[in-house]
């Protein structure tokens, strides 16, 4: 979906959903919001949309920020909405969107286990990939083994 | 030829007679002997079928098999066997060790003791017992019991649930089991197993008799906790069931065991359905080998060829299907021996 | 009050070591007698922290590791890793080597369901059946041998194309694989699911409704059993897959059955998508010009994902403008699919559970990564 198209499916519920903005790479164009508003605009996607397959959810972390990135497709086809939400390092919570997307449980854990996301909300947010007693998120960047 | 193993033991009998020994003490130790030489046809016969296992296995699955020890791989399962023998006999701690450690040992008793009443050949039965199929079935369902001791006492999960299941399981497969061979008791009217080969001389019982034959092989397996009935065992969901625990010898008995009563079961099959040790030519104890080892070929056949059936399946086959189906085959006889007799025949 | 027939739960802990977890997968069943009352996955025993791997080798050296997730369909992930690389640096790919992408690609795919095929008998009980599927598999671990030198875990593919180009010998070696692909599938037929107590064991277990499946991310064979048409080949071609023609098999319920023959479907379909690659293989080159060390631009990022025989496989790549990625994420189809598991199992019996997880085909190198 390029920047036009992604802009007239969104617009109209601006009012519900709050301030965002459409960006575009050389690749795809996506929406970037504030972490608060996620849960309306997921929720929107997911039902007035009819995106129901939540392809990916990751995060990257980029020094004082991490960018948690969610890739949404409608099946059947190819129509993609990318979103993106920025949290800062020192308070890296954001809400979590498993009641809306049930298959969001395993992958916010993931991002929690390996990036520290902290997902509010989530039922069940334990490590999922290392054990339980592991310190650290070993996907940040500034993580050091025997830290 | 025929009478090899008769005249063998005559002529030990006038032995010990001539030794000074009184009739009553020379038929002891003569029984004596037959017992070991049973325990000793029954540990050497499982080697033999252990590596006929693996071969037909093979055959099946269009591999080789065993091939490297011997010819044709055939000291194989010696060699398995010593390694069972030698290695360290392993208690787990937390297990209740007594009955942990006697479990196997019950079972190859059981199993051994199956073997009393068979007719291994013309006038060839242990002990010519007058209630022997009644005997057969008793003994063949104390098994359970050993099953249960050894999952009870391994105190594991998986041990437990494969006792369970095996509880289960034969319980419910007994009575299709003791159903299916009423069939042919009704037939000979006689328990005694030398009387039921007698009454064969014309025709086998499998061709008067081929649905309570089908209901006994399916009962049968299930009793022997073979695939695709091997539920106790389960490998794929219990580990390894009832046996998780055990390791080296005492694992072994088990194993020896469950191919002693393949052995049993087959024989007796061989036994009430085609004639027993009755057939042209060759001396009766080798015809009831053969018989026996066709049997078991089917066995095999379909353990290496089946999935395993699911636990509540395998309930509502006996429950739903095998049981109304042997007191169907009961009620059919019956009518038909009344039907016979007014007729005259 | 409690009295003398009153049950506990029964936990019983499947896994890590167990001779039916497809590696080191670990699933706590909580049972009522054999009823499964909840079945809740642990993961992890085989995480090797790839993507944090990834952020220490450059572009090129993490094509070995990828193989290395998905080992039962060993060039799928490689192409997926490599394409997703090329659309991040903007190389072309040669006409040939895009062919034998979906050659090898179509190859992986076959064995990884050959081996589905076999474990879920096994795992089932039919020894016999894993028997046959791997005798059959091991004719195309040949062809991967002859092309890579690699049986299992081939590291064929390159960005920019392949390593080298595939030997004379390979073709036909490929044309009798071929030949015999349908007499195989017939075999399985025969063998396993013509057999009562298969049926018995797989149809109407564990199902997996298509709102279930979507809603739990499910994807691939198994979201196809499910009646949902979402093939990422047809739905969202990479490659020159819409050059081909082929159908999607669709399961109707969702159960482990449909999971089963929408495999033995796919075994087939994958089968004609080779042949028509094989008729229109062109010749030429076998990899483009590609710069010794790759540098993609700063701040590029980009998510390219296929259809592995498991699912849909993502690969998210963030370039810094170094020789290394910036963070590379995978999106595991094993990972996700494995969600499904508990929900499906539960209200199930144990056996189904194996049953199960089988049909839901994880494959633990993959979704610990």
């Amino acid at each position: 979906m390029n920047q036009t198209e992604l802009d007239q499916l969104i617009s109209p519920f601006r009012d519900k959903i709050g301030d965002f903005e459409i960006a575009a790479d050389k690749f795809i164009s996506y929406i970037i919001i504030k972490p608060d508003q996620l849960p309306a605009l997921m929720q929107l996607l997911r039902k007035d949309c009819g995106f129901n397959h939540l392809s990916d959810l990751t995060a990257v972390d980029y020094g004082e920020e991490f960018e948690i990135i969610y890739r949404l497709y409608a099946i059947p086809g190819k129509v993609n909405v990318t979103v993106k939400t920025r949290v800062p390092r020192s308070q890296s919570e954001l809400a979590s969107i498993c009641s809306i997307y049930p298959t969001a449980d395993w992958q916010e854990r993931e991002a929690y286990d390996l990036m520290g996301i902290i997902f509010d909300g989530h039922p069940n947010l334990v490590r999922v990939l290392l054990p339980d007693d592991f310190t650290g998120h070993p996907l940040r960047k500034d993580y050091q083994k025997g830290r | 030829m025929e009478d090899l193993f008769l005249n063998i033991a005559r002529i030990l009998h006038c032995w010990l007679v001539s030794g000074g020994l009184s009739a009553i003490g020379a038929d002891l130790v003569l029984l004596l002997i037959k017992w070991i030489s049973i325990l000793g046809i029954v540990t050497m016969n499982v080697i033999v079928l252990i590596w006929l296992e693996r071969k037909v296995s093979g055959f099946i699955q269009q591999r080789l098999g065993p091939n490297r020890l011997g010819p044709y791989g055939a000291f194989q399962t010696i060699a398995d066997a010593l390694k069972l023998l030698t290695k360290e006999d392993i208690i787990p701690a937390g297990t209740d060790r007594w009955i942990f450690m006697t479990a196997p040992m019950f079972f190859i008793v059981v199993a051994v003791m199956l073997y009393l009443v068979l007719p291994l050949g013309k006038d060839m039965t242990i002990v010519n017992l007058n209630v022997g199929l009644f005997y057969f079935i008793s003994l063949g369902s104390l098994s359970t019991i050993c099953l249960l001791m050894a999952g009870w006492a391994s105190n594991n999960k998986w041990s437990l649930m494969g006792a369970m299941r095996s509880v289960a399981q034969m319980v419910s497969y007994e009575i299709p089991l003791a159903f299916s061979l009423l069939g042919v008791v009704m037939i000979t009217g006689s328990l005694n197993l030398s009387d039921i080969v007698a009454a064969q001389s014309r025709f086998w019982f499998v061709l008067l008799q081929p649905v309570a034959f089908v209901t006994y092989f399916i009962a049968a397996t299930a009793e022997l906790n073979r695939g695709p009935f091997d539920m106790p065992e389960g490998e794929q969901e219990l580990t390894a069931g009832v046996y998780t625990e055990y390791s080296g010898m005492r694992w072994a008995l088990f194993f020896l065991a469950e191919y002693t009563n393949l052995v049993a079961v087959s024989a007796l099959a061989s036994t009430l359905f085609f004639g027993g040790w009755k057939g042209p030519f060759l001396p009766s104890w080798i015809w009831i080998i053969l018989k026996t080892y066709l049997v078991m070929l089917v066995f095999m056949w379909l353990k290496w060829t089946f999935p395993r059936i699911r636990m509540d399946h395998l309930m509502s086959l006996s429950w739903r299907v095998l049981i109304p189906v042997s007191l169907a085959n009961v009620l059919v006889t019956g009518v038909g021996i009344e039907f016979f007799r007014w007729m005259g025949w | 009050m409690t009295t003398l027939f009153d049950t506990d739960q029964y936990i019983i802990n499947i896994g890590p070591q167990h001779p039916s977890t497809h590696g080191g997968l670990h699933v706590e069943a909580l049972l009522d007698g054999e009823e499964v009352q909840e079945a809740i996955v642990h993961l992890g025993y085989v995480h090797r922290s790839l993507e944090k791997i990834a952020e220490s080798r450059t572009y090129t050296q993490f094509i070995p590791y990828a193989s290395r997730m998905d080992y039962l369909a060993t060039h799928l992930p490689t192409l997926g890793y490599v394409q997703a690389v090329e659309k991040l640096m903007g190389i072309e790919v040669p006409e040939r080597a895009e062919y034998i992408r979906i050659i090898v690609g179509e190859l992986s795919r076959i064995a990884s369901h050959m081996l589905f095929v076999g474990s879920l008998a096994i795992d089932l009980g039919a020894t016999t059946g894993l028997v046959y599927c791997l005798r059959d598999r091991e004719l195309i671990m040949n062809l991967f041998e002859m092309s890579s030198g690699q049986r299992l875990l081939a590291s064929y593919a390159r960005v920019g194309g392949f390593a080298e180009d595939l030997p004379e010998e390979f073709f036909p070696a490929l044309q009798a694989f071929l030949d015999k692909l349908p007499t195989m599938v017939e075999e399985y037929h025969g063998l396993l699911t013509g057999n009562e107590i298969l049926q018995a064991r797989c149809r109407g277990i564990g199902v997996l409704t298509a709102d279930m499946a979507v809603a739990y991310g499910v994807t691939g064979p198994n979201l196809r059993a499910s009646g949902v048409a979402y093939d990422l080949r047809k739905d969202d071609p990479y490659g020159i897959y819409e050059r081909f023609d082929f159908k999607i098999p669709l399961g109707e319920r969702g159960d482990c059955w449909d999971r089963l023959m929408v495999r033995v479907e796919e075994i087939e379909e994958s089968g004609r998508i080779i042949r028509q690659a094989l008729k229109d293989l062109p010749g030429g080159e076998i990899r483009s010009k590609v710069p010794r060390i790759l540098k993609p631009e700063k701040g590029l990022e980009v998510y390219y994902r296929i259809e592995s025989a498991k699912g849909e496989l993502g690969y998210f790549l963030v370039s810094d403008g170094g020789e290394k990625p910036y963070r590379i994420h995978i999106r595991a189809p094993s990972f996700i699919n494995l969600m499904a598991l508990g929900p499906i199992s539960r209200g199930g019996k144990l056996q189904d559970i194996i049953a199960n997880i089988a049909t839901l085909d994880p494959v633990l190198g993959e979704s610990d990564r």
